[in-house]
């Protein structure tokens, strides 16, 4: 192997284990301190200490145990300046164990667990979850997570910086919720992490897709939240629901990247391993015999996804689905879902008649609802209330592939 | 609050824009133009010929200088602009994707100066 190739594996291995170890690592430095902040800081300088040293003296044996010690170091240093002001009991607590040196080893402790219901905490801006899970358990920087929340990078930068700094002075606490108040503290997890993923994808008429371009990273959270609670119903269905959309990625584009609606989609272009493994968390969902929002969604873009083996959909069992899911989680998207639903279980009228139930002040900026209404009226022959809910659309949308297909059902 | 929308285009996406009616671009403003009213944040707005055809005056000295042409000399320039009122900036940026010049072009978003309107810009100042 010459050089060339050895530096790149060396770079490739910094890039993979920043990755799979970038939130253990922040998560560790930061639980007794509650100083995000400062565990980043350190661990991006150990990260460029690795970028000198690895390619120089080969990875080491324990590159995160490596990582680690390297942060901890620059850690004290950060904290040595500020001693006035953080002389508290866990800094000097982080100092000690340094001295003893006993986190040598790859055994430290898992506290991605706290650290994601820190972000999600009820203390903390809503719209902030989801972007401090990005940056704090994946080291996503302010400038991509602006982009997909479509947010000045300036603002989102300082608006990272304004909650790191709640979490470090509020007295927001590092732990895993009491029993009582874990479902509740769970949705609020849940909901950030699929707030990564973007919209939903019930794309049957041409509703706009707004993806965030982060799915893979709302998966890779939702994996790692699964590992640290195997026995969450919900977040069996979290990534269930991921895991059926993303199986159909390709799919929604044809080869002149032009919008494919879920009814028109080839079953073939899907991908069956990531069916089966979201078919295999919703059954293991199910056997908990707790039901939630995220399963009900789940089980929606399963029987979706029956088309693939059987050629058909079971828009009854949909419909269902969808009314359930109106009773624990009325938004506009469900809603508008279930007027698609019924509308092909029971006719246009049906589905048209669930969409007239909705105030129309409430849709005004909603996309969704104007494509399905369009489609709706289209199949009723009612053509210039058709063509007038497809401007709606059309103008709502932001894909201009979707903008694209939207123009041309309009006709 | 207000917020200018402002469109910018290459010469190359100056060159796409056509009044076909039957353009796909055109219908994409149409309804975007029809999306905004519905919604009740249009103010106003309007499309600018090719930068050719702009002419820039300075006076300097007490002497005119005229130049053809725009007055910034860069690749993207000014096609268009929107004035919306929202309540936010996020509001206006929401808005700014979902334009067409977004996807052709670049869409600039910035507050209309309030101070304008206090300092009497407008004549509206109230004493």
């Amino acid at each position: 192997m010459n050089r060339n190739n050895s530096q790149e594996d060396t770079h490739r291995t910094i890039e993979r284990v920043a990755r799979e170890s970038y939130g253990r690592l922040v998560a560790y430095l930061s639980v007794h301190t509650h100083d995000l902040a400062s565990a980043e800081d350190a661990l991006s300088e150990a990260l460029v200490a690795a970028l000198k040293n690895w390619p120089r003296d080969g990875v080491p044996q324990n590159p995160e145990g490596w990582l680690l010690t390297t942060a901890r170091h620059s850690f004290i240093d950060v904290v040595r300046h500020q001693r006035v002001a953080l002389a508290s009991e866990p800094t000097l607590k982080l100092l000690q164990e340094n001295s003893t040196n006993a986190v040598l080893s790859a055994e430290f402790p898992d506290e991605r667990l706290k650290l994601l219901f820190v972000c999600a905490h009820p203390a903390i801006d809503p719209a902030m979850h989801t972007p401090l899970m990005l940056q704090t358990v994946l080291g996503l920087d302010a400038t991509r997570i602006a982009h997909a929340f479509l947010v000045p990078p300036k603002t989102m930068g300082q608006r990272l910086v304004r909650a790191k700094t709640k979490i470090r002075d509020g007295g927001i606490q590092f732990e895993v919720p009491q029993e009582r108040d874990l479902p509740r503290r769970l949705d609020g997890v849940l909901e950030a992490i699929y707030a990564a993923f973007g919209i939903g994808w019930d794309d049957m008429f041409g509703i706009d897709q707004r993806g965030r371009d982060l799915a893979e990273e709302a998966v890779w959270l939702a994996r790692v939240l699964l590992q640290l609670m195997p026995h969450e119903a919900e977040v069996q269905g979290l990534l269930a629901l991921m895991l059926h959309c993303e199986a159909r990625r390709t799919a929604r584009r044809g080869p002149d990247g032009r919008y494919v609606p879920l009814s028109e989609q080839d079953p073939k272009q899907w991908s069956l391993p990531l069916i089966e493994e979201a078919e295999h968390h919703l059954r293991e969902a199910f056997t908990q015999g707790r039901s939630g929002r995220f399963q009900l969604e789940a089980a929606i873009q399963s029987a979706h996804a029956e088309r693939a083996r059987s050629g058909r959909i079971d828009w009854t069992a949909i419909a269902l689905f969808y009314e359930r899911l109106i009773n624990t989680s009325p938004a506009l998207g469900t809603r508008a879902g279930y007027a698609a639903a019924v509308a092909e279980a029971s006719g246009p009228e049906a589905g048209l008649a669930v969409l007239e139930s909705i105030d129309l002040d409430t849709v005004s900026h909603y996309q969704p609802y104007w494509a399905v209404r369009a489609h709706l009226l289209q199949r009723l022959g009612k053509a210039r209330e058709a063509s007038d809910a497809y401007d709606r659309a059309i103008g709502l949308a932001e894909d201009p592939a979707v903008r694209e297909f939207l123009l041309q059902k309009r006709g | 609050m207000q917020f200018a929308l402002m469109i910018y285009h290459t010469p190359q996406e100056f060159a796409m824009r056509t009044n076909d009616y039957a353009d796909p671009h055109l219908g994409a403003w149409r309804a975007y133009y029809k999306a905004l009213v519905e919604a009740g944040v249009y103010v106003s707005g309007d499309a600018l010929e090719v930068p050719e055809t702009g002419t820039t005056v300075r006076l300097r000295e007490g002497k005119r200088r005229v130049q053809d042409g725009p007055y910034a000399d860069t690749k993207e320039q000014l096609a268009g602009f929107i004035i919306l009122e929202l309540p936010s900036v996020d509001a206006a940026l929401e808005w700014a994707a979902r334009c067409p010049g977004a996807s052709l072009g670049a869409v600039e978003v910035r507050p209309l100066s309030p101070e304008a309107k206090r300092r009497g810009f407008t004549g509206e100042s109230k004493q």
